[in-house]
């Protein structure tokens, strides 16, 4: 493959928040510090902000973003639980019914299955249902998606099994900033939110070269992080890269897939990190797609049925008449997550670089 | 069927599938049935170790006896007054329900579930609580929100799912939800609300609250994994809740055996969870209310959960869509060793001196006027059957707490899509 470009990102200044609205020095942080500093802030700022989940407590979590804060806040703040998913959510549910905030984590997202059922029949509907009686302001973290050698069952993109689902919002950072940034809205957010955290990136951008060296945070602008409070709002989407030529519709990981391989070919793309899926940022999407007329979807999570697809119609709905080629999708297969064929598997530069000659071919 | 050769000569092995004892058209006989003394339950220290409850969970917690008299440690020692509360709440529960069963069946709302034959399971337990703290019900427990004194109007209205609904007509009948008379909104999901119970006196108990969280659901459910998860964290963390099961024998036509009753009772699986179990007659008023009240006194001093099987039974059908004739004896309630909570709690006042049948006869009338004035007001709101009561916008409030744009679209698609067709409607 090509030698390694600068990052794209690099030059991206306009997702970092007016300096008016943050708190602290800025320090450098990657992801995961980036959100063990948000449960810290929040868990300093709001006494009702709990934070549960196996091995979170006294261990700091397998990812260690809880490190640190049960000897910080207590035993009673933060805790471990036993292994059963659905009692986690369930449990969590109930304790926000009291009124306090829990911030859950479930380990790897390949592992929320067992909590559906208290996601989507309860924390969703709990509002609703209730009429305003009782809510569920949680926010369940769990790190999500592929690109580490992790097989069927710590690979996986589930998020357009909550973006279905009436009452979630649904949350993914692609950087250290936004991940603090959009964890302390979350948690703020009196709605239950899912926040997907890209654990390919949690130490470094990851441009889609799975067979050179892996970067870090320290030589990129959004890995600078205010050290105190401010918030990234939900529903807000960010452009990354300002282009004509194309619109490019990602988040997580596929941002920096996204952007290098951009760099790579110099199409001049416009790279929209959506940052939260539900609800969508649908204004920023049409702007860039009534202007570019041409549409691309990247995600990791399988084609078919995923959130690729919600895209895709909304685009064709609402920029029919601007589109001049087919919206084009590059996904995860409809395939388990493999171990051994994982970068066949894996949407990375290859394969966008045969969509973009696809979609720009008249 | 073996594929090895060498296992050809073993006998066949069999599965067991549990069959009820009586099916439709059975005579039934409960001779073997084994009722244990009334005053045969030892009544432990609130601190005791839950190892030490084997007998407990296998035995049965009563009060009342044959003759109507309350007997042994168990007696809770009621005044005659709060005994008639008790009765009275009872008699309003089983009162409300034959009201609102005939409304279903009248049109006027599309389900009704009633809790006949087990009042005393969520009313004499509310009574042994304190009003604040928090119960997390199923379906059957609506004698919680009447000894908490709710009004029969607003109930009726959520049933109606009228204009007057406070739940907007989002929910199924009977899915009441009253924050303000700590009734947590009710979930069709089994046992969800098992573990949201425990969350929530985890809660309690981490913020230095004295409040405790009960929660029930029937015999049936606890087969759901929410009941395991709940368990665990309880026991794990010495959560300040009590787990009631209301073992009523069905769970819709299946009876006991297929959630495990064949092999052990429900309250024998504390045991396991390192949790206080105790086995009690459900339709013992006093035995209910005493054992609540240990629970509660368990679980205010920190000494951690209890969970509560009520041996009961459930007198009627599931619900307005269910006809036990189709897969049970009808003599079953008839001949049911534990009898009618009511009329046991009705037999001790008498035989207290407390009461009389003209007394009882009088309370019956007047409670029946009572839900039947509560009707006629809820009416005057509409009934389910006159069409849509609620703003039609409504719908899309509450799902989040600020309205997205994608339902605020939507929300005005509807309405647009409602004038262009002329339907007729509330609106605005």
């Amino acid at each position: 493959m090509t030698a390694i470009t600068p990052d794209p990102l690099a030059d991206e200044a306009a997702r970092i928040a007016p300096e008016a609205e943050r708190e602290g020095e800025t320090v450098r942080m990657n992801m995961i510090q980036a959100i063990n500093s948000a449960m810290d802030v929040m868990m300093a700022r709001d006494d009702n902000v709990v934070v549960m989940g196996e091995d979170v407590g006294y261990f700091g979590g397998v990812f260690r973003a809880t490190a640190g804060l049960q000897k910080k806040y207590g035993k009673t703040r933060v805790f471990d639980t036993p292994i059963t998913e659905c009692g986690i959510i369930g449990v969590a549910v109930g304790m926000g019914a009291y009124g306090l905030r829990p911030v859950p984590e479930i380990q790897f997202a390949d592992y929320i299955y067992p909590a559906l059922d208290q996601l989507v029949s309860e924390a969703a509907r709990l509002r609703y249902r209730s009429a305003g009686e009782f809510i569920a302001p949680l926010t369940v973290r769990s790190p999500f998606g592929g690109g580490i050698f992790g097989g069927q069952t710590h690979s996986q993109s589930p998020e357009g099994i909550f973006t279905h689902v009436s009452g979630l919002k649904t949350v993914i950072p692609s950087t250290p900033y936004d991940a603090k940034g959009l964890l302390i809205a979350a948690i703020e957010d009196n709605d239950p939110v899912i926040f997907f955290e890209p654990k390919r990136i949690y130490n470094g951008p990851f441009d889609g070269h799975y067979d050179t060296p892996a970067k870090n945070w320290s030589s990129h602008p959004a890995g600078e992080v205010p050290s105190g409070y401010y918030r990234i709002p939900l529903g807000k989407a960010a452009v990354v890269r300002p282009g004509e030529a194309v619109t490019i519709l990602c988040y997580g990981t596929m941002v920096h897939v996204v952007a290098n391989t951009i760099a790579e070919t110099g199409v001049d793309a416009e790279i929209i990190d959506l940052r939260t899926l539900m609800p969508l940022d649908i204004d920023t999407i049409m702007e860039s797609v009534e202007k570019t007329g041409r549409c691309m979807i990247v995600h990791e999570a399988t084609r078919t049925q995923g959130f690729g697809a919600e895209l895709s119609a909304v685009v064709q709905e609402r920029c029919f008449y601007h589109l001049e080629a087919p919206i084009e999708r590059v996904t995860g297969f409809d395939t388990p997550y493999p171990h051994s064929l994982e970068w066949a598997y894996f949407p990375g530069p290859v394969r966008i670089r045969e969509a973009l000659k696809k979609i720009l071919k008249d | 069927m073996t594929g090895d050769p060498k296992r050809a000569n073993l006998p066949p092995m069999s599965l067991h599938v549990p069959e009820p004892k009586f099916r439709p058209g059975d005579d039934v006989d409960f001779s073997d049935f084994d009722i244990p003394a009334a005053d045969s339950a030892r009544r432990p220290d609130t601190g005791d170790n839950p190892r030490d409850f084997h007998e407990l969970a296998f035995g049965l917690v009563r009060v009342l006896d044959d003759q109507g008299k309350a007997v042994g440690a168990w007696d809770p020692k009621l005044d005659a007054d709060t005994l008639r509360t008790m009765l009275r709440s009872m008699a309003l529960t089983r009162a409300f329900d034959e009201r609102m069963f005939r409304a279903q069946r009248q049109g006027k709302t599309s389900f009704y579930m009633k809790s006949t034959g087990e009042e005393a399971v969520s009313v004499a337990a509310t009574m042994a609580l304190a009003s604040d703290d928090m119960c997390f019900p199923s379906y059957r427990q609506q004698g919680i929100l009447i000894t908490r004194g709710y009004s029969l109007v607003e109930m009726m209205n959520q049933i109606y799912s009228n204009k007057g609904d406070k739940l907007q007509g989002k929910q199924l009948p009977i899915m009441y939800s009253s924050r303000e008379k700590g009734f947590f909104s009710i979930s069709g999901n089994l046992t969800t609300q098992y573990p949201q119970a425990v969350g929530w006196a985890m809660a309690s108990a981490s913020k230095g609250d004295s409040r405790i969280a009960a929660t029930w659901c029937g015999e049936g459910s606890t087969a759901e994994g929410d009941f395991h998860s709940a368990c665990t964290f309880a026991s794990v963390y010495r959560a300040p809740v009590i787990l009631n099961v209301v073992n009523n024998q069905w769970a819709i036509s299946s009876f006991s055996g297929f959630a495990g009753a064949e092999a052990t009772t429900f309250a024998a699986r504390a045991i396991g969870y390192g949790i206080a179990g105790l086995r009690v007659d459900g339709n013992d008023p006093l035995a209910v209310y005493a054992a609540t009240h240990w629970a509660a006194e368990r679980a205010r001093t920190n000494q951690g959960p209890t969970l509560i099987e009520h041996f009961t039974y459930r007198a009627e059908g599931h619900s307005t869509s269910d006809d036990p004739s189709a897969y049970r004896s009808a003599q079953e309630w008839s001949s049911w060793p534990l009898g009618d909570p009511i009329m046991r709690l009705k037999n001790h006042l008498i035989a207290l001196g407390e009461w009389d049948e003209d007394r009882q006869a009088a309370m019956d009338k007047e409670l029946a006027e009572m839900v039947r004035a509560a009707q006629k007001e809820a009416e005057k709101n509409g009934v389910l059957g006159h069409g849509m009561h609620q703003k039609f916008e409504t719908m899309f409030e509450g799902v989040y707490e600020d309205m997205p744009w994608h339902l605020k679209e939507q929300q005005q698609q509807m309405l647009d899509e409602d004038v262009a067709a002329g339907r007729p409607g509330p609106r605005r």
